[in-house]
């Protein structure tokens, strides 16, 4: 009952912050002075990840009527949205200053998704869910909607809000009717009240439940808004809503889904099969066909969902950690792709994968960057894609899913054929009005941090897999 | 007497009516029109439940109010993006909305 300010630090930290942002944006008159906001932005998000390894991670903590919880799975989430938070504000420091006019806003947007976010990987009951979720996609709407005098973003933009809402009305009635069967809206009641019988009411509500939070990590029959609102977006946020968003969709999904359906898993587990099945084939299937880099890492992370959904079949601790290890990885994957996008897209304004022709002359350091990155969405050996692919099949094979795993590794195969394609293009290519490009400081830096953490984890997974192993163990008793 | 199913009806009457304006709608402003009706519809929900099966609760009441307020925020901002994209195209019908495909 009693709130112990410590443990929600993160969450109010990240507010404060994003306040203080919008203000100073206001009082700073000059141009020179508002410039130095996004670095503010940098040493406040540094600052709160090594805050973040000071908090009791041990102890679950609970407050408000168990509305709102502490423990070590959402402390790691939200380390991994800082992160996140942190990488991807810091590959907006050069790209986004032809559209902010160094106003303040954008980084203090990006503070209140951080805010949402965390919410939802702490929260124990609808209602928080909701706010936490809705906190989240409103605010990457504008983040989406950001170029104003950019067509493809306001086109982006008010497609994502039409669709969220359609899905957050469609997660909403199934609250609704959980709440009509139980009178409780939070986890742990819930899971007292369940009885272990069915009704068909029931069975629509966890439907509608998974749609809705489906829509969120781009299961496929929810996935339509993906491909668009990536393209549409400035690359900063299209890494972030490919990384923040879809892992704060996971941590939703988990907690919904492994503690208070629990019981009924028989009921949702051959949907959700199906859907996986469907998000494996669709996702990656469709990639082929892309010409646009941005579209084709859209369809790649709906493809990735579908990877990841293979550990919550599975339905395990050990599943669980592979969740949270394949989370890890692909954030670290995604935002290098995503940063060699912004490279180019700074050099030469466009980002179709024919444009990437004799990158290697003209930026070879990117070229390495994309490459890596690649090979690890891909799951090529040294690098962590591998080992987290490793570690869903095996778990996934061991739970008896042994057919999934067959599936699941053709449609790895058809992957590493698309981006095999587009590592093709960019090593070899003629390069004869190419000159080399000029890449900002501040983005080699966020490609550096990605590949070194890529093939950091790829060549000594130990202690990552050891302390997620550990996080799931302490979620699932 | 009007009980439960009365108002579990409607509200799946209206839940699916707003669904159906979102989906077939041109005007953009009028697809906005149709969220407002499915998340009403989910607040007669939630209190109509409240009111007949758990009436020593507010729970429903208080998720009610969460919803009519972030209907708002979510109203406004929708209507400023369309605003903005009305500025670009004089149109706001949302099936001219084809820049993005495939």
């Amino acid at each position: 009952m009693i709130l112990s300010w410590p443990t929600i630090i993160l969450e109010i930290s990240s507010l404060g912050i994003g306040l203080l942002l919008l203000i100073l944006g206001l009082v700073f008159t000059s141009l020179k002075s508002k410039a130095t906001l996004g670095y503010f932005s940098i040493i406040a998000l540094l600052l709160m990840l090594v805050g973040s390894f000071y908090l009791p991670s041990g102890a679950t903590q609970t407050f408000i009527n168990n509305f709102y919880v502490q423990d070590s799975l959402a402390l790691f989430f939200k380390q991994l949205f800082i992160v996140s938070a942190l990488l991807v504000n810091t590959m907006a420091l050069r790209y986004m200053k032809p559209h902010t006019n160094n106003r303040g806003d954008f980084f203090a947007l990006t503070f209140f998704a951080l805010t949402g976010m965390m919410m939802m990987a702490s929260a124990a009951e609808f209602i928080t869910l909701y706010i936490g979720l809705e906190l989240m996609t409103f605010t990457f709407v504008l983040l989406t909607a950001y170029k104003k005098h950019d067509l493809k973003s306001g086109e982006a933009g008010l497609k994502y809000i039409l669709l969220s809402a359609v899905s957050s009305g469609v997660l909403l009635y199934g609250f609704s009717l959980l709440y009509g069967l139980t009178g409780a809206l939070d986890f742990s009641s819930l899971v007292a009240l369940f009885a272990p019988t069915s009704s068909p009411l029931l069975v629509w509500a966890i439907v509608m439940v998974l749609a809705g939070l489906g829509f969120k990590i781009a299961l496929v029959p929810f996935h339509m808004w993906t491909p668009d609102v990536y393209e549409g977006a400035p690359t900063p946020i299209t890494a972030f809503l490919a990384v923040g968003s879809k892992a704060a969709g996971f941590v939703a999904f988990i907690r919904v889904f492994f503690q208070v359906f629990a019981v009924y898993s028989p009921i949702f587990m051959p949907l959700l099969i199906a859907l996986t099945v469907l998000t494996l084939l669709i996702g990656n299937l469709i990639a082929l066909a892309q010409t646009h880099l941005k579209r084709l890492l859209a369809y790649s992370s709906i493809a990735h969902a579908g990877y990841i959904l293979l550990g919550v079949i599975a339905y395990s601790k050990l599943g669980l950690s592979a969740i949270l290890f394949y989370l890890l990885l692909y954030m670290f994957a995604n935002i290098g792709a995503f940063a060699a996008v912004a490279a180019l897209v700074i050099n030469t304004g466009q980002d179709k994968i024919s444009d990437l022709a004799g990158l290697w002359k003209s930026s070879p350091f990117t070229s390495v960057v994309l490459l890596v990155s690649l090979l690890s969405l891909a799951g090529i050996p040294p690098t962590a894609g591998f080992i987290g692919k490793f570690y869903l099949f095996t778990e996934l094979v061991s739970r008896g899913y042994l057919w999934l795993a067959f599936v699941a590794v053709g449609m790895s195969l058809v992957a590493i054929y698309y981006y095999l394609v587009v590592i093709r293009t960019f090593l070899s290519g003629s390069v004869a009005e190419k000159t080399s490009m000029t890449i900002p400081f501040s983005l080699k830096l966020v490609m550096l941090v990605s590949v070194v953490m890529t093939i950091g984890i790829g060549v000594f997974p130990g202690p990552f897999t050891d302390y997620l192993l550990k996080v799931a163990q302490a979620f699932l008793g | 007497m009007i009980g439960l199913t009365h108002y579990l009806i409607v509200a799946a009457a209206l839940f699916c009516i707003g669904a159906y304006g979102v989906v077939v709608k041109k005007n953009a402003i009028a697809v906005m029109m149709g969220l407002e009706f499915m998340l009403n519809a989910i607040n007669i929900n939630l209190v109509a439940f409240n009111h007949f099966l758990h009436p020593n609760l507010v729970l429903g009441q208080v998720f009610a109010m969460f919803i009519v307020g972030i209907a708002a925020a979510e109203v406004a901002l929708g209507l400023a993006i369309i605003l903005s994209l009305y500025r670009q195209r004089h149109s706001i019908a949302v099936d001219e909305m084809d820049i993005l495909k495939w």
